[in-house]
């Protein structure tokens, strides 16, 4: 696959606390294509972040990638003599990452301006005035209005929208081919999450962009991919076109996910409840980690382990009793 | 009693910081609960709604207006008599992990209200009913002797009610109760709430930011906006045929999770931010960002008037 | 089934996660059978935390030979013998085993005397922490909790007692009521509460916001109940550090002031009365100087020791981070 950008091969990511050996990210494999928007979601502790951040080698202390690959164009960013050195040339180049507390991710003592055009003239080796000219078009690009007063502020004196924005201009500083949103919206209010999803879009069409988004939020999944990944205790669930995965769900954690999310659209009179928490990932079921609270769980959910499976073109999941289609 | 009336215009409301500069977190803010029914309050942060929560709880003074709990005004109630409303007015809180004392296990925390409102003498006679109370909110004998943080959000967020519900309150101020609570937990915690309320009959001020949770617990809504009310009525009316524009835009923005809905679906993006407490606009506050603002809006601040028997806005325009 | 069953979180109860360790040093887990395997974990890590081992080490020799004192000491430390007077340590020349640290002028046991100056310095340091830590403790407390005109009033006394300079508090009251162990004592305990009242102060200003102090007073608590079983626990950690690091302060001055003759009386047993007295001769007899000194320095050195273990102890984070790295560390080695 030419415009295969990035692969994940079985990734596995644990962290060694004093609790015991975390299983964060247990054998996830999936693929980003050029020009495409894949969402990543999950609850807390499904090892969507975990995953985002083994991408980027950004995998936070005491944590650690023990097994599997991450390629970026085919070319492996955790094995290899240069691996250490070509993630950290391409994180921010090619690669750019926004993440969720636009509140702590940018330095409160220095300008937004010093910030953007830094970025440029670290990696881009730019001039001091072609570095001012592209954060101006930047800041013009995400609009932000009246970008040559913003330019001067501090971070304190922008709203959490606003600092989203400027966070979302420093990732797009070195025209990046992949950006890698990690929550991008969930520190907002919803009025101003329409607008960065809207801006999102909107960068996406007119720069060719491929988008890993990675959320809790059904609804915002809904609104802006193409494919969508559900993850579940640390493995992935089900991946599968948008359209397809919210439609017929077919793994049991994507329909009750879908089930129990209250819609503003209707009202029914009881929620739809899944029971029980996710397990513990200090000691993983050894069977499906969701048979502990899954309707349709057998003997063999239990006690083997289910791999990811194609049902038919572009659709797999990993389940023994997958809802049908029909 | 009948009728639970709040009625507080809350003017100039707390003092913060620098001297003579004043937050208007909430302004001139009057809605009644009745008996039985859950008032949703939502609207984005910065608009004033957990305020407005402390405040009926009696957290936060108002500068000005009244707050009447079954046709008594309590506005003033202080020392012993403030203790004594704590029996009929509890609240639940957002943060799971934060409002539970991590040194206590969850029988004390369950049993505290009890003893000291005298109802229970020690932990040890109180142990009975914790653990009746404990069932009632889904968790098993077990979890007594056991500390908060060998508990998840969810289970925790049950502890939290057992230790709200004990004191039998007829009103419970629900502030964000499932806001920190993954998806498939959230649902479990609001289907208790509700469980809870018909074997009960608690009334609820149930104040969140997600209005479809709102949508689905509440009898009615009020939606505010900067510090005020600008929309209040029954549930369905407010979600199918919104009147002021702030309720339009907010529905509107809130993604649905149904890809082809959410791609077919009008969407009005407003531009521009919360305007600031600190000064706020002499006219009507969502003014700046509105798509109908006309010049009045500007000028002159509408007040929240009916417009059917159960439905009030504050708009000029529609 | 409507409600939620207990399945949630099955495998959560751990005996070990990280706010539990806070427990361990307030003391008030509930059961037996963890806190005895707490404190095995806490001595595990001890032992692994080499400084904070030795420092542990000495100190609990410092305190067992001050208690059982008249049997491990050689000689009477009063006893003057001056045949054997000005002997050096037994290393020297001319030393010997009877007086394995030299005697002084009159003839006295170096050794002896330390030992039984030790109980001076131990009860002093106690006796301070526990009025200073006391006092400090309430004020801050009271001043935090209550706020307004309390806080104005306590922090002011706070300030205009750590403006007065406590030497001379000490020389005007050995000129009052004359030197004496109680006098170091009410001195170093009238210079000293002011630190926990401002510690204590602060801690109780963040906990006070908390959702849980919120929460005891929307239940209906009073004001007292909320201060002493809901924020008053959450000095335990922050107050041992503390404790520990004044104890080493108080030691220094009770010898300061006993070596400036406004501390404990002339007859008395002291460490800085004994640097004091033997600085007259620390040309010739240099140990009479250095090894009162040098045991000083000793205690100081083993008491910040602890303290620092003691910190990274009481601070779930730091003890995540150094359990992380050992892990990563083996992790790689096995896999090459």
């Amino acid at each position: 696959m030419a415009d295969r950008l990035l692969e994940v091969d079985g990734l596995q990511v644990r962290f060694f606390t004093r609790r015991g050996v975390v299983h964060a990210v247990r054998d996830v494999s999936f693929g980003i294509e050029r020009d495409e928007t894949v969402g990543l979601v999950g609850e807390s502790g499904s090892g969507k972040s975990v995953t985002s951040q083994a991408i980027m080698g950004l995998v936070e202390f005491p944590g650690s990638i023990t097994a599997g690959d991450v390629r970026w164009k085919g070319q492996s960013l955790v094995h290899g003599p240069t691996a250490a050195a070509d993630i950290k040339r391409i994180r921010g180049n090619e690669v750019s990452m926004v993440f969720q507390d636009p509140m702590t991710s940018l330095n409160p003592v220095f300008t937004i301006g010093s910030q953007l055009t830094e970025v440029t003239r670290r990696h881009l080796g730019y001039s001091k005035m072609q570095a001012r000219e592209r954060a101006l078009e930047l800041l013009d690009l995400v609009d932000m209005s009246n970008p040559r007063q913003r330019f001067k502020q501090f971070p304190g004196e922008l709203s959490g929208g606003m600092r989203q924005r400027v966070l979302i201009a420093m990732a797009l500083s070195c025209e990046p081919e992949l950006l890698i949103a990690d929550e991008p919206t969930t520190a907002l209010d919803v009025t101003i999450q329409a607008q960065i999803l809207e801006l999102l879009a909107e960068l996406q069409e007119d720069l060719g962009l491929s988008v890993l988004l990675i959320t809790h939020d059904l609804g915002v999944v809904a609104g802006t991919c193409d494919r969508v990944c559900v993850m579940y205790g640390g493995r992935l669930a089900e991946v599968g076109p948008i359209d397809d995965v919210f439609e017929t769900p077919t793994h049991p954690y994507s329909r009750g996910l879908l089930n129990s999310t209250p819609r503003i659209d209707e009202v029914t009179s009881r929620l739809v409840s899944i029971d029980g928490a996710p397990p513990d990932l200090v000691a993983p079921p050894i069977g499906c980690p969701f048979a502990a609270r899954c309707e349709a769980c057998s003997d063999r959910c239990i006690s083997e382990m289910p791999e990811l499976a194609t049902i038919e073109k572009g659709r797999d999941v990993a389940c023994w009793h997958p809802f049908t289609a029909s | 009693m009948d009728h639970l009336t709040i009625h507080f215009p809350v003017g100039r409301s707390r003092l913060l910081g620098r001297q003579q500069q004043v937050v208007h977190a909430v302004e001139d803010v009057s809605f009644s609960i009745n008996r039985g029914e859950t008032l949703g309050l939502a609207g984005e942060s910065g608009s004033g709604k957990t305020t407005t929560g402390r405040a009926i709880l009696r957290r936060i003074d108002p500068k000005r207006g009244t707050i009447r709990f079954r046709g008594r005004d309590i506005t003033q109630s202080s020392g012993q008599a403030l203790r004594h409303l704590r029996r009929h007015m509890q609240l639940v809180f957002q943060d799971p992990y934060a409002s539970l004392n991590p040194r206590m296990n969850v029988l004390d925390l369950v049993a505290e209200p009890l003893i000291v409102h005298g109802i229970y003498n020690s932990t040890d006679d109180a142990r009975e009913y914790v653990l009746e109370l404990l069932e009632q909110c889904g968790l098993s004998a077990d979890t007594a002797d056991r500390f908060p943080h060998a508990f998840s959000g969810g289970q925790r967020q049950r502890i939290g009610i057992a230790r709200a519900i004990g004191l039998r309150p007829e009103f419970i101020v629900a502030d964000e109760p499932v806001s920190a609570l993954d998806v498939s937990i959230r649902a479990q915690v609001v289907n208790l709430l509700q469980d809870l309320q018909d074997e009960l009959g608690i009334t609820y001020l149930f104040i969140a930011h997600d209005l479809s949770v709102v949508r689905h617990i509440s009898n009615r809504v009020a939606i505010m906006y900067a510090g005020q009310i600008v929309e209040i009525a029954d549930r369905d009316t407010i979600y199918e045929r919104p009147l002021h524009p702030y309720t339009e835009a907010l529905l509107s923005s809130i993604p649905v999770p149904n890809p082809q809905l959410q791609r077919d679906r009008r969407r009005i993006v407003l531009s521009g931010e919360i305007p600031d407490t600190l000064e706020p606009p002499s006219g009507c506050r969502f003014a700046s960002r509105c798509p109908l603002v006309e010049e009045r809006c500007h000028v002159e601040m509408p007040s929240l008037s009916p417009r059917s028997e159960t439905h009030d806005a504050a708009c000029w325009v529609r | 089934m409507t409600l939620g069953r207990n399945d949630e979180g099955v495998d959560l109860h751990d005996v070990n996660s990280l706010s539990g360790d806070e427990q361990t040093l307030a003391g008030i887990s509930r059961h037996g059978r963890t806190r005895t395997a707490k404190a095995k974990e806490l001595l595990v890590e001890l032992w692994h935390d080499r400084a904070g081992f030795i420092g542990v080490c000495f100190l609990s020799m410092l305190v067992i030979t001050a208690v059982f004192a008249p049997l491990v000491a050689p000689h009477n430390p009063r006893q003057q013998d001056l045949v054997n007077r000005l002997q050096p340590p037994v290393w020297s020349d001319g030393g010997d085993w009877s007086f394995p640290l030299g005697t002084d002028g009159l003839g006295r046991d170096v050794l002896s005397r330390l030992i039984f100056g030790s109980r001076v310095s131990i009860f002093v340091g106690l006796a301070v922490l526990a009025i200073a830590g006391l006092v400090g403790v309430i004020l801050g407390v009271l001043a935090g909790y209550r706020g307004g005109f309390t806080d104005r009033f306590i922090m002011r006394l706070v300030d205009t007692q750590v403006a007065f300079p406590g030497l001379l508090i000490a020389i005007l009251l050995a000129a009052m009521i004359g030197p004496s162990v109680r006098t170091v004592v009410i001195v170093l305990s009238i210079n000293g509460w002011m630190i926990y009242a401002r510690m204590a102060r602060g801690v109780v200003l963040s906990v006070k916001e908390t959702d849980y102090v919120e929460a005891a007073e929307i239940i209906g608590c009073k004001p007292n109940r909320v201060m002493w079983r809901h924020i008053f626990p959450n000095l335990a950690a922050p107050l041992t550090t503390l404790a520990v690091l004044e104890f080493a302060r108080i030691v220094l001055a009770e010898a300061a002031l006993s070596f400036l003759g406004v501390g404990v009386k002339r007859t008395d047993l002291s460490w800085g009365l004994d640097v004091a007295s033997g600085q007259e001769q620390i040309f010739n007899s240099w140990w009479l100087v250095v090894m009162p000194g040098v045991l000083i320095s000793l205690t100081v050195l083993s008491v910040s020791l602890v303290a620092s273990w003691l910190r990274v102890v009481a601070d779930p984070q730091e003890r995540e981070k150094k359990y992380g790295a050992t892990q990563i560390r083996r992790h790689i080695k096995d896999n090459g």
